[in-house]
This record gives C-alpha cells, sequence and structure tokens, in this order.
C-alpha cells in the first residue's frame, strides 16, 4: 500500500518522498511506542529494561563477573559484534576459572521474545515455569533488554514504570520518545 | 525517485530533517495504533486537497 501512496505524493508534486516499507509491525517490533487504542494491552516492551550486562565470547569469566556482580546482576549476556543474541552467563558458568572463556561456558541459543507481543500471557507463563528472567531482542535478534517477572508483575498490577524503575537509564517510563508535533497538521481527527 | 527506507533511517529523518510522517493505512487501523506523529491520510483519499496541509519543503515519509 505505502509505495502506491509514495508514488502518488510525487505525482502530486512532492520532492522528498520516502517508504516506510515495514511499517508499523517493524516499528512495533522494535519496541517503539504507538499511539492509539490498542495502548489499552500492556506489551513486553513496557516491562524492558536495557541495562543488562553484556559480553563477548573472547571475553573471560574473570572479567565478565566483576562487570556484572559490580553491576549489581546476577547474569549476562552474551552477543556478537553485530549485538546478536547468542548466549546466557549464569549459575555454574560463574563458577569456571577466572581466565575461561566466555564461549566455553555460556548456555548457547538462550529462549528470546520480542518487544511487542502482549506481557501479561507471557508473565503467566514465566511464573507457571519459574522463569525470572526472559532475553527481549528484535525481529533480527539483536538485543534490546531483559524483561525480569517480578517487575513485569508490578507493572501488571497497576504500579507505576517510574516506582518500579527508579535508577536506572532508559528504562520503561523513561526511555519512550516524543511525539511529534506534526500530528498538527492531521487532516484527519486525531482518536485520542 | 521514491527511496525505500528502513527503522534507523526513518527515526534519522525525524530527528535530523523534520520529517512529517504519512500514515495511508485505513482509519481503524490507524486508531489502534499508529506511529507517534503520524497522520492519517489513507491511500483512498490520497489528493492534492488532503496533502495540502504538507509541507513541500521537507520530507514526506509514507508507512
Amino acid at each position: 500500500m505505502s509505495p502506491r501512496a509514495a508514488c502518488r505524493l510525487e505525482r502530486l508534486g512532492f520532492e522528498q518522498v520516502y517508504d516506510y516499507v515495514t511499517g508499523i509491525a517493524d516499528w512495533k517490533a522494535a519496541g517503539l511506542p504507538t499511539e492509539g487504542t490498542a495502548l489499552a494491552i500492556q506489551r513486553v516492551a513496557d516491562a524492558t529494561r536495557p541495562d543488562v550486562p553484556v559480553s563477548t565470547l573472547d571475553e573471560t569469566i574473570g572479567d565478565v563477573r566483576q562487570r556484572t556482580l559490580d553491576a549489581g546482576w546476577e547474569e549476562s549476556v552474551v552477543v556478537d559484534c553485530d549485538g546478536t543474541v547468542i548466549g546466557r552467563l549464569r549459575n555454574n558458568a560463574w563458577e569456571a576459572d577466572a581466565e575461561t572463556l566466555v564461549e566455553n561456558v555460556m548456555e548457547s541459543g538462550p529462549t528470546t521474545v520480542r518487544p511487542d507481543g502482549p506481557l501479561h500471557p507471557l508473565v503467566e507463563r514465566m511464573e507457571k515455569r519459574g522463569t525470572k528472567l526472559v532475553v527481549v531482542t528484535n525481529p533480527q535478534g539483536r538485543l534490546i533488554g531483559v524483561l525480569l517477572r517480578e517487575e513485569a508483575r508490578r507493572l501488571l498490577t497497576g504500579e507505576p514504570p517510574e516506582l518500579i524503575w527508579k535508577d536506572c537509564d532508559g528504562c520503561p517510563g523513561q526511555w519512550k520518545i516524543q511525539p511529534h508535533p506534526r500530528s498538527a497538521i492531521s487532516n484527519t481527527p486525531n482518536p485520542r | 525517485m521514491v527511496s525505500a527506507i528502513d527503522r534507523i533511517e526513518l527515526l534519522r529523518l525525524i530527528e535530523d530533517e523534520d520529517a512529517q510522517l504519512v500514515d495511508v493505512l485505513p482509519e481503524r487501523e490507524y486508531a489502534e495504533a499508529h506511529i507517534p506523529g503520524a497522520t492519517n491520510i489513507p491511500l483512498r483519499n490520497l489528493t492534492s486537497q488532503t496533502v495540502s496541509a504538507l509541507r513541500r519543503d521537507k520530507p514526506v515519509v509514507v508507512y
């Protein structure tokens, strides 16, 4: 639909026309905010925090362990050079010799979820399975952040995000982009 | 010449060039969810009249 719209705009005399081909689906999949009536449904992105420690395959457990503990976390997400999630470090991995390379002790191929999925069913599944943390990626598998079950549960019970994530840069309640002032030119009444 | 862009380029155009976003989906879909700041002009309504409020000296991004 959008390619036809773009062509039509060109024919109407617009010289700088761009087509965001993947559209709203791609936008939502990246965890970016939207406006509209669908906002009533809380999404995974609403409880995703980006500040989880990350590590790479060629680092040593000793270095990563120190960095992770210093940041107050119990696990680290392993990413490759372009940010794609390839593993997790937690539990027994921390007991390895300090010089052990991450790639030798990480859990490969961790379960990930997308930020645009509904939050409530995910938290229900996590509670049923005893899962405390899940990794959130975009459709290409790149790390967006992690969701902690207890924080998500608090959000679902109505606690304001600014009380749940107090000292966390980029956490929910602090990371959403501002609506663009361009909406003022709309020819269609804004539903909100 | 229309250029196809990805999300990264879209965010750059919004931030750096004050791009205008036009959601060409039907009104009901726009009402459910749209990118913040997007104007809704459904494809079937895209005429010289309905686009008259868009600035011609700024980029226009459709989706």
